[in-house]
Parts: C-alpha cells; sequence; structure tokens
C-alpha cells in the first residue's frame, strides 16, 4: 500500500500545528486553505507590501503569531499546500475543492478538518444597514488593510473580542464611540474561578479593560440592542440601546461592529456525516468529537476552533492531539506523555472556556424581543414577523422546515448569520426548547460557487 | 467623495487606478477590491430583495454581501479579491443573470 492519503482543511494554529506533527511522522498532507495566506483568522498575514510589525499586528500574541507563522515556512517543502482553495464537498472519502474555477475531486484515507470559527450573531432591527459590520470584519479591516470600519464606531454585543478589537481600534487610533456590552459586569465576577484556570490571559484581558478607560471609551454593560439608525441609501448613522434600567438611549455613530463571541464553522463535518450533539452551555449543536478530536466518523477529525472554541493556543494544542489520534489510528506510534501533558492543558483551556460562556452569555432571551419588522436574515431581508408568521400559521417548528416556509436560512451566507438566532425565534413562538427545533442541514457547496467551475481529475 | 473607511497606517503604498462605475478613482496596492471602494464611497452594491445599499458584513468570505460585478459580466466577492490596475466595477449587475446569483 502507498502513502496514507491525508487532507488538513485549515491553515490555521489548529491545522498549521497538525500538519507539522504528520510530516515529522513522514507523511505529507494536502493542506488546503480558502486564504491566500497561511495563519488563519487570528495569525492572519497582512498582504505583501505592508509593512506593521508583529507586535503591532498581534499585540501580546506576537511571538505567538511569529512561530507559527515559521513553523509554516519551514513545513513548505514537506506539504502540499493549497492556498486560494475552497473545500466544498465531502463525499464517498474524497474532498471536493475548487480553486480558480477548477473543482478536483481528491480522495482521502483520512481528514483533518481545522475550518475555525466565524462571528455569531444576534440580529438587532437595522443591523442590514451599510455600515454595521460583524466584530471580526472590524477586526480584519485593521489586521489586513489597516484601516477602521468608520468614522465613529460602536461595539456591540458581548465576549472578549468586543473588548480586544475595540482596544486595538483605540491604539491604532480610531475613534471607538463607545462599546455596548449585553452581559453585566456581575455575570464577569461570577466567572471569575473558571476564568483564573488561564492567569495570563486573564492578565491581559484586565489590561485591555486598562487601555480602553484610559482612552476615555464609554463602556455600558448589561445593555440591549433596539435599533441601528439609519438610511437605505446612506447606511448606518446611531444605535439605540436600552440601559439596565429600562431606559433608552441613543448615540450617534457610522459604523457598528456587532458580535456575540464565534461559532464553529461545522458545514464540512455535517458533509462528512459526523453525528453533532446539543451543548446545553451555548445553546448550539456542535459535532461530536473524543478529547483528541476524533469525529463519529472514521478517519475524519476535527481540531481547534471549528469543533470547540477554545482560543488560538487551545487550537494548536487541538491540531496536535488530532495528529497523533490520526497516528495512533494507522498504528503509528505516538509519545504519550507529551500528549497527556497536552490533553492536560486543554483541559484547563475548556475550563476557561466554560468561564467565558457564562462570563459573556448569548443572550438569547432577545430573540423572542425582536420586533416583528426586524430582518432576521439578512441575505435575503426576511423579517423575525416572517419567520413566526410559518411556525404559527404553518406549523414549522423545525428548523429546516421553517427554512424551506420562510427561506430563513436559505440565503448566500447558508445560515451562518442567522441560524442561531433564527432557531431561539422558532423554539420561542412554538414554545419549545431550543434544542428541539434541530439544526440547520449543512449544504454543498458549503460557499456559492460560480457557474463557471470545471471539473478536472487528479 | 470621502469613503466609509478609513485609513489608519500603510498609507504609502503605491496607487493602483481602477473605474467605479464608468468612473475613474485610486485604491492603493494591496487592498482588497472592498477596501477599494469604500475608501471611495459608502457602499458596493444593493440588496436584490430590498432594504437598500449594502457594504458587506463579515470581510472573510461568509456572508457574501460584497459582490460586485467587472463590466464584462463576472461576479467577484470583493472581499477576497485583491484591487488591480485598470479593473472595471460596477456595484450594481450588469443585466440580471440570475443563474449567477444562486
Ligand atoms: C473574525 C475572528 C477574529 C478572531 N480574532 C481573535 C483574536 O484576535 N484573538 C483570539 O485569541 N482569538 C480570535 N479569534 C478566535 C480565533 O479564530 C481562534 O482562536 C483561532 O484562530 C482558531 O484557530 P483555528 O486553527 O481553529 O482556526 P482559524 O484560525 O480560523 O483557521 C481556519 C482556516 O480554515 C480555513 N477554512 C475554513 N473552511 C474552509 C473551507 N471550507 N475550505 C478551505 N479553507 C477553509 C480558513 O480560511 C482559515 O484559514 C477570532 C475568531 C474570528 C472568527
Ligand atoms: S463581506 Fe462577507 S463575503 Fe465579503
Amino acid at each position: 500500500m502507498g502513502q496514507c492519503r491525508v487532507i488538513i482543511v485549515g491553515a490555521g494554529p489548529a491545522g498549521v500545528r497538525c500538519a507539522e506533527v504528520l510530516v515529522a511522522a513522514g507523511i505529507r498532507p494536502i493542506l488546503v486553505d480558502e486564504g491566500r495566506r497561511d495563519g488563519g483568522q487570528i495569525y492572519r498575514r497582512q498582504p505583501e507590501g505592508f509593512n506593521r510589525s508583529y507586535p503591532t499586528l498581534y499585540g501580546t500574541e506576537a511571538e505567538r503569531a511569529r512561530s507559527l507563522h515559521q513553523t509554516f515556512e519551514s513545513l513548505r517543502g514537506s506539504i502540499d499546500y493549497r492556498p486560494e482553495t475552497l473545500a466544498w464537498n465531502i463525499f464517498d472519502r474524497q474532498l471536493y475543492t475548487v480553486s480558480a474555477r477548477v473543482s478536483k475531486a481528491l480522495p482521502f484515507d483520512a481528514l483533518v478538518v481545522c475550518s475555525g470559527a466565524t462571528d455569531r450573531l444576534m440580529p438587532v432591527k437595522g443591523w442590514h444597514r451599510a455600515g454595521t459590520y460583524s466584530l471580526g470584519a472590524a477586526q480584519i479591516a485593521l489586521k489586513s488593510q489597516a484601516c477602521a470600519i468608520g468614522r465613529r464606531v460602536v461595539f456591540a454585543g458581548t465576549g472578549p473580542l468586543l473588548y480586544l478589537v475595540a482596544a486595538q481600534y483605540v491604539k491604532a487610533g480610531a475613534h471607538v464611540e463607545a462599546i455596548l456590552d449585553t452581559s453585566s459586569l456581575w455575570k464577569r465576577v461570577r466567572a471569575l474561578p473558571k476564568l483564573a484556570a488561564r492567569p495570563r490571559v486573564l492578565v491581559n484581558g484586565l489590561s485591555l479593560m486598562r487601555t480602553l478607560r484610559g482612552a476615555g471609551v464609554r463602556i455600558v454593560t448589561g445593555i440591549e440592542p433596539v435599533e441601528i439608525h439609519g438610511s437605505p441609501e446612506d447606511g448606518v448613522s446611531g444605535i439605540t440601546y436600552r440601559g439596565r434600567d429600562g431606559s433608552t438611549h441613543q448615540l450617534a455613530c457610522d459604523a457598528v461592529a456587532l458580535g456575540y463571541h464565534v461559532r464553529p464553522e461545522t458545514q464540512l463535518a455535517d458533509l462528512a456525516r459526523c453525528e453533532f450533539r446539543f451543548d446545553a452551555e451555548t445553546r448550539q449543536w456542535l459535532p461530536a468529537v473524543d478529547q483528541d478530536g476524533r469525529s463519529t466518523v472514521p478517519g475524519v477529525y476535527l481540531a481547534g476552533d471549528g469543533a470547540r472554541v477554545l482560543g488560538a493556543d487551545g487550537a494548536e494544542i487541538a491540531g496536535k492531539l488530532a495528529a497523533w489520534a490520526l497516528l495512533q489510528d494507522l498504528g503509528r506510534p505516538v509519545p504519550e506523555a507529551e500528549r497527556d501533558a497536552l490533553r492536560r492543558e486543554r483541559g484547563v483551556m475548556d475550563r476557561f472556556r466554560q468561564g467565558l460562556v457564562e462570563a459573556f452569555p448569548w443572550p438569547a432571551e432577545q430573540a423572542a424581543r425582536l420586533p416583528d419588522e426586524a430582518i432576521v436574515c439578512r441575505c435575503e431581508a426576511i423579517t423575525a414577523g416572517e419567520l413566526r408568521r410559518v411556525v404559527n400559521q404553518m406549523g414549522a417548528c423545525e428548523a429546516n422546515r421553517a427554512k424551506a416556509f420562510s427561506r430563513v436560512g436559505m440565503g448566500r451566507c447558508q445560515g451562518r448569520y442567522c441560524g442561531h438566532a433564527g432557531a431561539e425565534v422558532i423554539a420561542h413562538a412554538a414554545g419549545v426548547p431550543v434544542e428541539q427545533v434541530g439544526r440547520l442541514r449543512g449544504q454543498a457547496p458549503v460557499k456559492p460557487l460560480s457557474i463557471a467551475v470545471r471539473e478536472e481529475v487528479e | 467623495m470621502t469613503g466609509r473607511f478609513v485609513r489608519l497606517a500603510e498609507t504609502s503604498r503605491a496607487l493602483v487606478r481602477f473605474e467605479l462605475d464608468g468612473k475613474p478613482v485610486e485604491a492603493l496596492a494591496g487592498d482588497t477590491l472592498l477596501v477599494a471602494i469604500l475608501s471611495n464611497g459608502t457602499s458596493v452594491r444593493s440588496c436584490e430583495f430590498g432594504g437598500g445599499r449594502r457594504a458587506g458584513f463579515c470581510l472573510m468570505g461568509a456572508c457574501q454581501d460584497c459582490w460586485v460585478w467587472t463590466a464584462a459580466g463576472d461576479r467577484l466577492r470583493s472581499c477576497t479579491t485583491m484591487v488591480e490596475e485598470g479593473m472595471r466595477i460596477l456595484t450594481s449587475q450588469p443585466e440580471a443573470s440570475w443563474v449567477n446569483v444562486a
């Protein structure tokens, strides 16, 4: 038998560390990534011709970023790296990729999906207006293009990234109008024992708060966003929120960065027919994995934020653990002591992850209060009222049925930005627990393809 | 014309000239098409389903709310396409070729 054919999807921290372990074991994996360059989300590289330093770009994580980029460079000759290549389907033990409008079917013996995460979003009336961006988008504009998304930016939502990105904006010289956090300070205090599992990260977080306070940024916690104002032509002009005491406030701004932590990109796991389980803590369906990243499908491994959101360091560990699991399943030796140490470290990170979930909870109750005229599906401008109508009048209480009738989740983001909130709207309208609504099934292609795609055999 | 995005650094890159809805405009080498457009204007497209102009949302190729067209009718995802000298970009679809929308 020839070489074991291994494909890794994703060249972020998880994918690169996975490749490193496999190469050391004599395997030459194919590494598929949609991005132009390696690094993934957090260690995203700026285009050639940009000159900002590692500390400017990556702050406290500069050394980790440099180390990951260097590892990747050293692996270049030993892996089959395919940048600007989208993995769009999995069928019959083949991964379908498309690059420069050429589609290929790549047979594999083992597949490691390190697909990372995207922003988790809760709609607010007016969020379809030009100038509302996901929080991740606000960060990408800065990191990879040295731009701010507007002249007066409001950061709204919740999660550690809300503060991180706002602080990055302040440091880069952008004007942050306010941070509006749906979570309360009290929740963060209560989560402290779990957050203390990673003291360095906690200290970094506190120092961010100091940066923000020092810059005089207004921080309001325990709020509920009410409406993003503006016009269809010119976009965002302000935001209204409700404070803890129920009073409403309006701020003028020309951009809103909106985000509620992140959610794993699980479409490929779904297409590989991995089983999913409902995660009650975060109120979402996640692919089932063992502690090393084995999915329920033999030969398919899931690592990094695409399986569980543990952050960048956790993703590096998960990438290695998945590679060792793969090697072990091939009957190859693995360094057990090192593996056990990383498993323990991963356990600590998981405790911290739980702390974050408790400190910055997903505000499910907001979905129930969305006014009927608020758009849930940005792609096709479908409202909460329409989604409630198919539940109430057509009895569509299951996610995929409600999608078929209302088209919420059928647009070109394929439910990435409306799926979780849509499920909450349905659950509330139908009076059932959200897990009973089920989850939107992933469908190929995982992103829209051009019609001009040619097939090629490899 | 003022843009939606504000450049904070890296402004000494080479100029790139391209055409936006028939007008000559400038951007910088290394700009994504989305940034190139939004440093000249405030939106990149209209939502086909009503609700006004759009200016992208995720910047990472996930939402598809940043599609623009070339004068030749090709669809481009502007947040993941780099601007190039001489491009001719339209912020409305040349003629509704619906097969290209799905
Ligand atoms: C927008 C955003 C910003 C973030 N910023 C920070 C931050 O500043 N600090 C922090 O600690 N954490 C941040 N996070 C969390 C962070 O993503 C992770 O901790 C870390 O990047 C996870 O690493 P990963 O390897 O699992 O995935 P990623 O780094 O996300 O890498 C996944 C890679 O997979 C590729 N990919 C996915 N699907 C496909 C496909 N179908 N075909 C081909 N390629 C594919 C992507 O292009 C990407 O390069 C951020 C998350 C997001 C979504
Ligand atoms: S802005 Fe989301 S795909 Fe381009």
